[in-house]
């Protein structure tokens, strides 16, 4: 099987974020894989134990710099890399177009696999467009995945624990959610061996990608400050819960 | 003048107060609003939605057959199909867990840009205000195109009624089930009436300081008792107190509740990147100096196991 996994290349979640001038952030920071595309590429990596002959390529747009996204994505188990390199900020319409256009260069792929969302842009889309690009099927928070007679059997994740279990055809598109795996981090000899393997570089502009017919972009990025003035509320616990009471029903006026 | 699509969401056969509030929203510019509805209209239905605003009830029923009706790719091609016919320009759904699973289906199957989880959109502009970096950034995205679609933030609006003379019709869709994604099964929960988390107004939410499972019953009666959903921290998740979907944060659930109650939390970046929208947040902690009491309302310092039984008591 020829498995892509489609990695990010995210600022660290713990990492302070500044902006600089309106509409950029200063990248002076911890950049890593994004945390949904662990899931994703471990998953891929637990598809190969049962499938051994196959191939898993790991892809990711961004600078120069995405090039460790892609090594870790190796040290946890992709065979080779794909970087379609760019310094420019792309909406999710534009890298999904990129995405799609590296992987038909590369390949024909059985399964794609992504994260669920970016923790950067937090787009949650660029998954469903790269399926509607290549017209396969495609699931979001995937927490199971079993390959039955051909087709993928996946259970997804809603909120408050109901879930939704589906039948896709391969080739088929899954966003990983957290309960795909645990993933698998890398030991020293996985992170030795990730070096020797594979990395191709390929230009966004070599891809010769026609402008899509609307675009998303950012117009300005300001820290989102709290605001928030602590009040202590004193006295016993009784007289603490009584106090978190009257504020619930005459205050917030949530509760009657 | 726009014209845009509202995609409702239904609960128990009612339009949920979070598909209200974002009539609300879209009802601030100057736009001709549809309701698009999958569900069934009846005249509870009618008068909620004309009460809010609503112009036109759009009536697209879909088949009951679960394996149609619950579909997502279904569902997002229904929608897709009304914009066409009825020439929107414009489309809003929620960010809800079933919209995340359907409203950005709907942009790809367009091929029109999207904004997930809006917390304010200026339709003049076409300027949507969300956040990014884990909840530590607000960005203000602009949108072009022929079409264009907002994903918003459950709570980020609270309805105001605003009455239109609003007219219903029905719009018959093809509805045939893609053959390359079904669905085969589905599970509603062992609790389908809890409330869900992003639509809650009451959040009661526990973390490391509930020490272990059988203690997280005290955050379950407080909910209870006060009609609030339950969060966890991550902590709470990994220990296998509180299953995943509890999780609130930056790799959980974003939520924008009326009242966040934090309960042994200490206020984590990452926790913060899921609630940090609240109106109003209570912390309750041992600790003065925990990040999240420097960060909320109310700041209520002493032990949770005192605190929770007396509040569990006196609700
Ligand atoms: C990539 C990544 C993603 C993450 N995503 C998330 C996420 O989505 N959500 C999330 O929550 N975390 C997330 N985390 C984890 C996060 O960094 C913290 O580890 C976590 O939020 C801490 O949980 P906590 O507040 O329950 O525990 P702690 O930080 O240990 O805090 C426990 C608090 O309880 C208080 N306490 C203890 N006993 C009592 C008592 N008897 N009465 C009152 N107070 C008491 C303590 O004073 C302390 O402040 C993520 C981390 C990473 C690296
Ligand atoms: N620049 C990129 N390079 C590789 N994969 C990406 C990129 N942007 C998004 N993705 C994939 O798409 C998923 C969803 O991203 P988003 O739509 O930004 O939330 C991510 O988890 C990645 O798997």
């Amino acid at each position: 099987m020829q498995i892509y996994v489609c990695v990010k290349h995210v600022p660290d979640s713990a990492a302070n974020i500044h902006i600089l001038g309106n509409t950029q952030i200063d990248e002076k920071v911890a950049f890593l894989l994004n945390p949904y595309d662990e899931h994703a590429v471990t998953e891929a990596a637990v598809l190969k134990k049962t499938v051994p002959d196959s191939d898993i390529i790991a892809v990711c747009m961004g600078k120069k710099d995405a090039e460790k996204t892609i090594r870790s994505a190796m040290a946890m188990g992709a065979d080779r890399g794909l970087v379609v390199e760019t310094d420019a900020v792309c909406d999710s319409m534009t890298t999904a177009r990129a995405l799609h256009a590296a992987i038909v260069q590369d390949g024909s792929p059985d399964i794609i696999f992504t994260g669920k969302e970016s923790i950067d842009s937090e787009g949650m889309q660029t998954l469903f467009r790269i399926g509607a690009l290549f017209d396969f099927p495609v699931v979001t928070n995937a927490v199971s995945l079993e390959i039955k007679s051909g087709k993928a059997v996946v259970t997804c994740e809603l909120a408050g624990g109901r879930t939704r279990t589906f039948q896709l055809a391969l080739p088929c598109v899954l966003g990983a959610g957290r309960g795909l795996n645990t993933p698998n981090y890398p030991t020293f000899p996985d992170v030795v061996k990730a070096r020797k393997k594979p990395i191709q570089t390929i230009s966004l502009d070599s891809l010769g990608i026609p402008p899509g017919p609307g675009s998303a972009k950012i117009v300005a990025l300001e820290p989102l400050i709290q605001k928030r003035r602590p009040k202590k509320i004193l006295g016993t616990p009784a007289e603490q819960a009584k106090e978190i009471i009257r504020i619930l029903q005459q205050d917030a006026k949530v509760i009657s | 003048m726009k014209q845009a699509g509202i995609y409702i969401e239904m609960e128990n056969n009612r339009v949920k107060d979070t598909s209200l509030g974002m009539i609300t929203l879209a009802a601030r510019a100057d736009v001709f609003l549809y309701a698009l509805v999958l569900d069934g209209v009846d005249d509870s239905t009618r008068q909620n939605l004309a009460e809010y605003g609503i112009n036109t009830i759009v009536d697209m029923p879909l088949a009951d057959d679960p394996q149609i009706r619950r579909n997502p790719a279904v569902r997002a091609g229904a929608i897709a199909d009304a914009a066409r016919e009825l020439k929107l320009d414009t489309i809003f759904g929620l960010s809800t867990a079933e919209g995340k699973d359907i409203i950005p289906r709907v942009a790809a199957m367009m091929d029109v840009p999207l904004v997930m989880d809006c917390l304010d959109v200026n339709l003049e502009k076409n300027i949507a205000r969300t956040s990014q970096y884990s909840g530590k950034v607000m960005a203000d995205i602009q949108l072009t195109g022929s079409v264009i679609i907002f994903g918003i933030r459950p709570n980020a609006v609270q309805p105001v009624p605003a009455p239109a003379q609003a007219q219903t019709i029905t719009l018959t869709l093809d509805t045939t089930v893609p053959a390359n994604l079904s669905l085969l099964s589905w599970d509603d929960g062992e609790d389908g009436g809890r409330i869900s988390l992003a639509e809650a107004d009451i959040i009661i939410a526990g973390g490391r300081g509930l020490k272990n499972k059988e203690n997280f019953s005290l955050i379950f009666e407080c909910a209870g008792k006060m009609n609030a959903a339950v969060g966890a921290s991550r902590v709470a998740v990994d220990e296998g107190w509180v299953p995943y979907a509890c999780q609130v944060g930056q790799t959980g659930e974003k939520v924008s509740p009326q009242v966040y109650i934090a309960c042994g939390i200490s206020g984590s970046i990452q926790h913060f990147a899921g609630m940090k929208t609240a109106k109003m947040i209570i912390a309750v902690n041992k600790d003065e100096n925990a990040a999240i009491m420097a960060h909320c309302d109310y700041h209520v310092q002493g032990d949770l196991f005192e605190i929770l039984p007396e509040l569990i008591k006196q609700l």
